[in-house]
């Protein structure tokens, strides 16, 4: 029966406490679905043994009744994660052969709640891009394409597609500027960015150390919250990680959001705003106010800088993350006549087009006499951004916006490929979040007229993680999105 | 500010990248037509604004000067592209 597959996390928990399947035959059904969905190249590696090993022993943690949280789940873990024994590449050719001596703390806290892990999920090299085509090891097909290969969204495109197509339960994401809540809306998936220190970045192959995040890709609202509940925690080793109490995010699903606000910023809606995603959105504000919320405009005035800021920001700490691939202490190494050239061959031939081409604008955005014209500048655009986001708190609880401007778009589209600003323009309703470090979920609202997901996304209060899902779990339930 | 051939050789060495010769006008071309677009910036006045370093607006935790980790040199050479006598081995670099 492979069924078992579609459900969600919440429901397989269930179904393993009543002993109505074991761990072990619900992680051989993933495992067949894997085989099966290989033409998707949503994982990099696959654990099979490692995998029935830890759904033998959850197996025998049921039969004990020392069943954990997440006990005997089968997971995908993005390929950003580090994981102790198991290869982590970063979806690049730099790291290929690298075989981590540790465990992330986000990856280890699952594995304590008893999570099962099925593999290694596929994304954009140094989970740069959006549209997971930058792989060293080939895009992700998006498992809702029809005639056309179309992507996944990036760069968790792996986790995203993995998740839509039932090859793991739920899975693992990183969000630098949308990395999570894109690939979520691209593939029909739910997925949170969690507040910037809520989950600990100990392990996860840094891109953009002051934007990054982990957080989950999964069926629906509530498993996102229970997976959230696993991963998010004070972390002793990240220094950016807040001593600040998890709730039990699951609590929060039935609570009444009346006379709650929701905040719609207008700079979201600009002329020539697609349609279709200008009308689910007005739908879910609806969903919203019949449950007895009020809706109301607001304004985001720097919004339209937030993209360059992003563009400005990230490369930089790019730049200097990837300095340590040298090929010294671990991945590939290029040799070389002398030290310096060894350097140069090593990254040259080991770093991907993309990745190069942010560490050099890096590079150059912080080298002297340029650091103050555009690192400096967009350290301050920054500040008018977050200050943006808190100015609006101030009149509302949760700010509900679409998630991207548009739907998956096919494989090796030439305006994207050609014109990286166009492929950085799909971001312009993600960045601003994480530049502001807040948290934001994006759900599916319904299909658009050729048959693909559309996402909304949901924005809240640093730490308050617990609204987002509230009103998420409404809109949820309103708009009866089917999962494939 | 826009950026000649001279300083995409600069900022490849910085980067420690090689561009190929024949790549190193489409790079500029490509460079300038983002940092064009980043220029939009400058249509705000920033003067009196304090750079956001870091949203989490705590100080960074003190903790006792105790060691945590340790023994395990095996571990932190076991990725190495080459080692030897327990240490990481590189091309020569003293003449």
């Amino acid at each position: 029966m492979n069924d078992i597959t579609k459900l969600t996390v919440c429901e397989t928990l269930d179904a393993l406490k009543s002993k109505k399947f074991s761990s072990v035959e619900l992680t051989k059904s993933y495992l067949e679905n894997m085989e099966k969905g290989r033409h998707y190249n949503a994982y990099i590696t696959e654990c099979a043994d490692k995998a029935l090993k830890q759904a033998e022993m959850a197996d025998r943690n049921y039969q004990s009744g020392n069943n954990r949280l997440l006990e005997g789940i089968p997971l995908g873990i993005k390929d950003l994660f580090c994981t102790k024994d198991i290869r982590t590449t970063a979806a690049s050719h730099i790291l290929d052969n690298f075989v981590p001596t540790y465990e992330s703390t986000v990856t280890q806290n699952l594995l304590n709640d008893g999570a099962v892990f099925l593999g290694k999920l596929n994304l954009d090299e140094f989970a740069m891009g959006g549209s997971n085509e930058t792989s060293y090891f080939g895009p992700v097909i998006n498992p809702w394409s029809k005639d056309k290969d179309l992507v996944p969204g990036g760069s968790s495109g792996g986790s995203a597609a993995a998740v839509a197509a039932n090859m793991c339960a739920a899975a693992t994401g990183t969000d630098t500027g949308g990395s999570i809540r894109e690939p979520a809306a691209f593939c029909g998936c739910t997925g949170i960015k969690p507040t910037y220190g809520r989950c600990s970045r100990y392990g996860i192959v840094a891109f953009a150390s002051s934007l990054d995040q982990a957080g989950p890709i999964a069926k629906d609202v509530k498993d996102c919250a229970l997976l959230l509940q696993s991963m998010a925690g004070f972390d002793e080793k990240d220094s950016t990680s807040c001593d600040i109490a998890v709730p039990n995010y699951v609590d929060f699903l039935n609570k009444d959001i009346k006379g709650l606000t929701i905040g719609l910023p207008k700079e979201y809606r600009p002329q020539g705003l697609n349609e279709e995603v200008a009308s689910y959105w007005d739908k879910a504000a609806e969903y919203l106010k019949a449950r007895g919320a009020i809706v109301k405009e607001i304004s985001l005035p720097h919004t339209k800088y937030a993209l360059a800021t992003y563009y400005v920001l990230a490369p930089a700490e790019a730049s200097s993350n990837l300095a340590r691939y040298d090929g010294i202490r671990y991945g590939f190494r290029a040799e070389g006549k002398n030290l310096d050239e060894l350097y140069i061959n090593t990254r040259t031939l080991g770093f991907g087009k993309e990745v190069k081409r942010r560490i050099m604008i890096g590079t150059y955005v912080l080298s002297a006499g340029y650091y103050d014209a555009y690192y400096l500048k967009a350290q301050k655009m920054r500040r008018l951004i977050h200050n943006d986001f808190m100015e609006a708190f101030k009149q509302c609880d949760i700010i509900l916006t679409p998630t991207s401007p548009i739907t998956a778009f096919p494989i090796g589209d030439e305006s994207m490929l050609d014109n990286p600003i166009n492929m950085y323009l799909n971001d312009v309703f993600t960045v601003s979040i994480n530049l502001a470090g807040l948290p934001a979920l994006s759900l599916p609202i319904g299909l658009s007229q050729n048959g693909l997901p559309l996402g909304m996304q949901l924005i809240g209060k640093p730490f308050d993680e617990a609204t987002i899902f509230s009103v998420a779990a409404k809109i949820e339930e309103d708009a009866k999105f089917e999962r494939k | 500010m826009a950026i000649d051939n001279e300083t995409v050789k600069r900022v490849a060495f910085l980067s420690r990248l090689k561009v190929e010769d024949d790549k190193i006008e489409p790079t500029k071309e490509e460079f300038n037509k983002i940092l064009q677009w980043i220029e939009e910036l400058n249509e705000i006045n920033t003067d009196e604004v304090e750079p956001l370093i870091s949203v989490n607006n705590v100080n960074l935790r003190m903790r006792n000067d105790e060691i945590t980790t340790g023994n395990c040199r095996e571990d932190i050479l076991k990725n190495a592209p080459s080692a030897e006598y327990d240490y990481f081995a590189v091309p020569k670099v003293v003449e």
